[in-house]
């Protein structure tokens, strides 16, 4: 019951910090002088992206964890991560679009870092759809903690290999040096963002464990 | 050692064999391989420069197509006849059924390139003799990526509903950096390397190579397991 408790209260910390985040993000902290209001999308943006990595990262340990154990907790954990993974580089994605647009002028450019967020994006997709296709509890487990690991092994060769392709044509995007009360509203971003995700990961692993359970009580299976 | 090396001839072996008596997969990939490089002109459109400039991309997705289709059967063929359990079965170390598979199909890959190359040749009209020590060694890379790759991921979902389904979208997004680093050597070379590139994409090409390599023949006896 107080694991319940927990889970709640830091529920309502993530999104109280998330209001904030925002708040400060939108009306406090003043507008980029050269890129206007768009740029304020940076204070979401970038903590979504560290969000989707964070993910990943924890979807490489898991799994590692897993393949060590064999226990399906670590897979549970492994399979909520890639989720909130992919459902967070979507977002980064998009919202890179909608900054992109105004500030580029086009919604895509073949920028390495975009480059790999997509293709990452695909990888982690074709995890859930493994997923989603294998009925065997253990084998499901097996075969995502190996794509899982994998995947984890592709990403920086990935990166290597697009940023050579695109740096033949073009210099890539430098990160811009920030004023301080940037960063900070940045900073504040990135920790609601984490809260956030650590009680996403806690309410889609509970309901993992129950759609485990009820797969195993299925009348289907043998 | 030399017994992972023997298991894994034999596996080669008998699975070149049943290729050689039978045929049905290489004259079966080197007409979709032709074709795949006839639709590709058809959709891009008579002009030669255009042509022969896209022509490195063409090859390499022809290749990557051609590969994919025939990697399935590589495992399925087995699954079949229950051959798969029976080499699961063996005793001994289980890298060698990879590296045998992995081996068999790069074999088969090989084959339909040494065909492809040619034609695309031809097709596209460029003189591919001057380089062709060069791209048959990019050949021999990026078909020995795919097939690492191509091999492990065949493994994996042989067991899944919807395989065939399954494995390109697992392998295409791992097939990314190999594609690049073999389709701008393979220009590279086609097209005159004045920017002094090709040994850059090599070097990437080895290094896909060597720890994709590494990390499915660590792993593959997880994918295996019952």
């Amino acid at each position: 019951m107080s694991g319940a408790v927990r889970g709640r209260a830091l529920g309502w910390v993530a999104f109280a910090a998330l209001l904030v985040g925002s708040a400060v993000a939108l009306f406090v902290v003043p507008a980029d002088a050269a890129q206007g209001e768009v740029q304020r999308i940076l204070y979401i943006h970038v903590p979504s992206a560290w969000v989707a990595m964070l993910s990943f990262f924890v979807v490489f340990l898991m799994s590692a964890l897993y393949l060590v154990q064999r226990r399906l907790r670590w897979d549970l954990i492994a399979a909520s991560a890639v989720e909130i993974g992919v459902l967070f580089t979507g977002l980064t994605l998009a919202l890179g679009m909608l900054w992109g647009k105004p500030t580029w002028g086009v919604w895509w450019i073949w920028d390495p870092r975009l480059t790999t967020t997509a293709i990452l994006f695909v990888i982690y997709v074709g995890y859930l759809l493994v997923r989603s296709v294998s009925e065997d509890p253990d084998q499901r487990a097996r075969w995502s903690a190996v794509i899982g690991i994998v995947a984890f092994v592709q990403v920086p060769v990935v990166y290597l290999s697009v940023f050579w392709w695109r740096s033949i044509h073009q210099p890539p995007s430098s990160p811009r040096s920030m004023a301080s009360e940037f960063f900070l509203v940045l900073m504040l971003n990135f920790a609601a963002f984490t809260l956030f995700y650590v009680y996403l990961m806690m309410r889609r692993y509970r309901l993992a464990k129950m759609e485990l359970e009820l797969e195993l009580q299925e009348p289907s299976r043998e | 050692m030399s017994d992972l090396w023997r298991r894994t001839w034999a596996i080669l072996w008998k699975d070149l064999l049943i290729e050689l008596r039978t045929k049905q997969a290489l004259n079966a990939m080197v007409f979709f391989a032709g074709l795949v490089l006839l639709l590709f002109s058809f959709a891009i459109g008579p002009n030669p420069d255009l042509l022969r400039e896209l022509a490195g991309g063409l090859l390499w997705v022809a290749i990557v197509f051609t590969g994919t289709v025939s990697l399935g059967r590589s495992f399925q063929s087995e699954e079949l006849a229950g051959g798969l359990q029976l080499m699961r079965l063996y005793p001994g170390e289980r890298r060698a059924i990879f590296l045998g598979k992995l081996l068999a199909n790069l074999v088969l890959l090989l084959a339909v390139e040494a065909v492809l190359f040619p034609v695309a040749g031809v097709l596209f009209q460029i003189n591919m003799w001057p380089n062709a020590w060069g791209l048959a060694g990019i050949a021999v890379l990026g078909s020995f990526g795919f097939s690492t790759v191509g091999t492990f991921y065949a493994a994996l979902t042989v067991h899944l509903r919807a395989r065939e389904l399954m494995l390109p979208l697992l392998v295409f997004p791992a097939l990314i950096p190999l594609l690049l680093a073999a389709v701008n050597a393979t220009g590279g070379l086609i097209l005159g390397d004045a920017m002094g590139q090709v040994s850059g994409w090599l070097r990437l090409l080895v290094a896909y190579d060597v720890i994709l390599f590494v990390v499915c023949v660590w792993i593959f006896p997880i994918v295996l397991e019952e």
